[in-house]
Parts: structure tokens; sequence; C-alpha cells
């Protein structure tokens, strides 16, 4: 699995540095290394309220620390137990 | 649009119209087809206003399309000369006015180391065969009667790459030449002028299919806060993006990255010239072969903005827009070919908005982000210079490990004179930050502005950064 998490300008001042970084704790802490890669991208296009990120190729749009947790469960950890 | 307010000489103006008309047709596919229209649309007479008539304001403009259309292939510099538009300027350099009263004293005769003056008429008078243009007679006449009147382009080209030929023409010597554009931004006559690759920025834009085939991305450099000032920058952005530019991209990001890697090659080696002006290298190249060595080999921020672009989007295409002349000689280097695939002047840009008919001044804002404080001040003289004391404070090298004495070059005179001392052993200082323009890229010469207050326009934009350390924006590059 891909992860890409935009790290255009409007994104990356709604914070998609912090999306990163929780993303790769996150990685790190459910031992996905060996089956999710985690890359930056430029705008995918969807300039919205939160951080886009794209898993393979969904575009979740609306990335947040506080949504941070649900969003990892749904779109990457049952995707990958899928 | 104000049109004659975008710029600071009526010479570029002139430049504009013709880029601008030139990509219009490109946009609409008519270039073939209006090619020979554009010289009667851009002079309609009756009036001959520049030139002596008409039908030479035609032929010159036609030279001009030529150049706008990226000129002659055979000549590898990117700086041309437009011989028909060289208007001969009086090649003797010293000259004596009316203001010779014809004195008794003679002080310049006297103090003329070759003997060049003679009196005809109780007036000096000089022998150009003679004169080495050392400036002594000037210099001592009580009646300020004598004095320097040099080509401009060959006041403006510090390294003496500009001779003339048996017609009285400018030749540039592209042996010497390092390609940074005074020559062009200060003729008069704008009988200099640089290569443009408008057509190939319009191509990948077109050939892109709206951004789906591949994505074209815009990389600004941090001079960009002092330009285009009739607007804000995040409109700016917008129009960028109204051109058809994927994305808009901070080369101020790829500046943080080399103060970060130009921090520990210094610490390293002890001694480091700056890699990021194009023309600094190329005189460096030229002129000091023997220092070489000591040059970064870091690339570009240019060159890094784009390795990161084509990382992350491997099928993209990059085009850098900023200040600069000698990036279009840079991106022909093996390093940079695979990375950056057209440069662009602010000159060409506000003429790619002018053949779109947009008002920049109309659109939306949009965000433009990637960059820490430090990587954005790298667009004045001085900046380059913080930025790396920044980056080796980040990598916590204490001063008693490695303690920076930097000399920050403004302008290619100053780097002459840190180079020779370098050259010698006698430089004090372990790193030379060189900026072969003066004020460093925001005084570039594809600018469209060069104003006093330009530093301070970078220095407030450097503040608005969100990434307040070299070392948190840096951090897309490490995932």
């Amino acid at each position: 699995m891909e992860i890409y998490v935009c790290i255009g300008s409007s994104c990356h001042l709604k914070g998609s540095y912090d999306i990163i970084q929780l993303m790769k704790e996150k990685i790190a802490e459910c031992n996905l290394e060996d089956k999710v890669t985690l890359k930056a991208t430029f705008c995918l296009g969807c300039c919205t309220d939160g951080v886009s990120i794209k898993v393979d190729d969904q575009i979740i749009t609306g990335v947040s620390t506080e949504n941070f947790d649900e969003i990892f469960k749904r779109y990457v950890l049952q995707e990958v137990e899928a | 649009m104000m049109q004659d307010h975008l710029f600071d000489t009526k010479v570029q103006l002139l430049k504009y119209k013709v880029l601008r008309s030139v990509a219009k047709h490109a946009f609409e596919g008519t270039l073939d087809s209006c090619y020979y229209d554009i010289p009667l649309e851009i002079v309609p007479g009756k009036e001959a206003t520049m030139r002596c008539c008409i039908y030479k304001e035609r032929a010159i403009v036609g030279e001009r399309i030529k150049l706008a259309m990226g000129g002659h292939p055979e000549n590898p510099n990117i700086i041309e000369v437009l011989d028909i538009a060289c208007d001969e300027c009086p090649v003797s350099s010293y000259m004596v006015s009316d203001a010779c009263r014809g004195c008794i004293a003679h002080r310049c005769e006297s103090v003329c180391p070759r003997g060049a003056i003679t009196f005809d008429n109780h007036k000096a008078h000089i022998d150009d065969s003679k004169c080495i243009e050392c400036g002594r007679c000037a210099s001592v006449c009580p009646y300020s009667a004598i004095s320097a009147h040099k080509r401009p382009c060959q006041i403006a080209c510090k390294i003496k790459a500009i001779d003339m030929d048996e017609n009285r023409k400018a030749v540039i010597n592209n042996d010497k030449c390092i390609s940074c554009g005074a020559c062009a931004y200060q003729c008069p006559f704008g009988a200099i002028t640089d290569k443009s690759f408008i057509l190939d920025a319009i191509k990948l834009i077109q050939g892109s299919d709206g951004n789906k085939k591949y994505h074209v991305y815009a990389a600004v450099a941090p001079s960009i806060s002092s330009q285009f000032s009739y607007a804000t920058l995040g409109q700016v952005i917008t129009g960028l993006k109204e051109l058809g530019f994927h994305d808009v991209v901070e080369v101020a990001l790829g500046a943080d990255m080399v103060a970060y890697k130009e921090a520990e090659e210094l610490k390293e080696k002890g001694f480091l010239t700056s890699s990021c002006c194009p023309a600094f290298v190329d005189y460096i190249d030229k002129y000091f072969p023997q220092l070489r060595q000591h040059v970064s080999h870091n690339l570009s921020p240019m060159g890094e903005i784009a390795k990161l672009i084509k990382n992350t989007d491997p099928d993209s295409k990059v085009v850098f827009i900023g200040p600069c002349t000698a990036k279009k000689m840079e991106i022909q280097k093996d390093a940079l070919k695979p990375l950056v695939d057209c440069v662009l002047t602010f000159e060409e840009l506000q003429a790619l908005f002018g053949a779109k008919d947009l008002d920049l001044t109309t659109l939306e804002e949009s965000e433009l982000d990637n960059a820490s404080y430090y990587g954005r001040i790298f667009a004045r003289s001085g900046g380059l210079a913080d930025a790396v004391a920044q980056a080796l404070k980040e990598h916590n090298v204490s001063p008693e490990e490695f303690a920076l004495k930097a000399i920050s070059c403004d302008g290619i005179e100053a780097c002459k004179v840190a180079l020779l001392k370098a050259s010698k052993n006698a430089l004090p200082e372990n790193f030379i930050e060189g900026m072969a323009c003066i004020g460093g890229c925001i005084g570039g010469a594809g600018c469209l502005t060069h104003a006093a207050k330009d530093k301070t326009l970078v220095d407030k934009y450097g503040k608005e950064a969100k990434e307040k350390t070299i070392t948190d924006a840096i951090s897309v590059y490490h995932i």
C-alpha cells in the first residue's frame, strides 16, 4: 500500500507535516513498515479544510490531528488487514 | 493593466510587448500564420518613436521576435547582441568637455603617463590611440572638464566580456561571459537581450492536456516577493495556476536544503564557496579554475527543489521562474538537465500573464508556503550566509568545533576581490557567499523592477513562513 501525504502549500499550512509525523509513528506502532510506503506529494488538487492524503488511488480530504486515528483505522488498517 | 508602471525602463516594456505577442499567438496556435504581422502590431507607424524610421524599428522588432522564440541556436550563449539594434555608442572613453578653460597649469598633461594629452587652441585634446583610460587626467582637472564616457554595456559588464567589432558594434566574448545579464538590463537601446524559452514553457503546459498527461510545476524563486508589487503574492500564485501550472512550489525549500547540506560540507572541508548563483560558479570556472575544488558540491536551490518534485512525481515537468538569466545556462549542465525542463524570468512570466489577459489584481489569493525564513532570505545578499550560520546551529556544531567566518560578496566585483584573496591564501574568511548581481537575486537581470525597498520585502516574506527552522522545513526530504 502506498500512502501519499500532500505537502502542497495549502495542506502544509493546515498541518501536513504533523500528519506525516503521525503517519510515521502509527505505521511503526502497528508494524506496517513492510506493507505500507509513506510518500510526500505536491498538490492533490483537493485544497479543503484539512490535509489531503492519497491511499493507493483513493484521495481522502480533511485529515487533521483530531480525526487522524479514525482515518488511519478506516483507510489503512482495515484495508491492510482485509 | 498599467503596463507603463510594470517595469523600470521602456526597453523592458518593448521587450515585454514582443514576448507577450509571441506568447499570445503561441497560446492561440497562430504563431506561424501571424509571425510576420507582429512587427506591424508593435510598430504600427506612421511616426517613428525609437529609431530613424518605422522600417528600422520593425526590423529590430523582427530580431526581438527571434530572441523571444529561442534565439540563434548556433550561438551557445543565452545572452545575445541584436546587431541592428546596437546604436554604436561612442567608443572613446575619456573626453574633454567645453568646461576646459585651457588653463596654464596643464595638470592633465603632466599627469598623463602616456603623453596622450596635447593642446589645440588652448584646449586639451586626448589622443585615443595613446590613452590607457587610467583616469588620472580626470581626477586632477580643477574644472572637472574631463570625464569618462564608456558604453553602458561595457560599464555594466564588470568582467570585461564586451568588446567592439570593426563596425563599433558590441560583441560578447562567450569565453568570458557568465550570462549574468547585467548588460542586457543596462543597454539603453535594448540591443542586448536574453534568449527566451517561453515557447517551451507554453508547449509543456499545452502538452500536459490540462495536467492530465503529466503535471507541470512552477518552481518560483524567493525573489518573487519583491516582484509583481501591483498585486499580492497570493494573486500571482493564482495567476500561475490560471496559466495552467498544476502547482506552485517555493524554490526557497530547495534553498533550505542547500543551507543544511552546505553547513555539513563546510564543516568537513573547512573552506567553501557557495554554488547557488550560476554566474558566480561560471566566474570561478572561467577566471579562477584553481579554486574549483572549493565550490560547494551542492546543487543550486533550483536543482534541489526540482529533484524533490521529480522524486515525488517522476513524470512531472518543472519550470523554474526567477530573476536570473544565468539559470538558462545552468539548466544545460548534465546534472540539471533531467531535473529542470525550462527557465523563465519574471519579465517572461509577466508576458505570459499579459498574453492570457490575466489581470492579477482581480484574482483570488492562493497560498504559497513550503520553505523556512532562512530559505526565503536566499533572495538577498547576505541571506545565504545567515542560513548557513543557522544550519550549523541546527547541526549542533559548536563554535569551538567550527567557527563560521562568512563573507557575503554583493555583486561580481566583490566576488572577484574575495576570490583573488582566496587564490593567494590571504582570505581571512572560510565561507564565500558569491552573488553576481548587486543586492543578490533581487537585483537579477530578469526582474521587473530593481528597487531599494526590495530587501525589506524579502525579509518580510521570510518572516511569514510557517516553518521557523531549516530542519523543520526540510523534514519532507526525509520521509
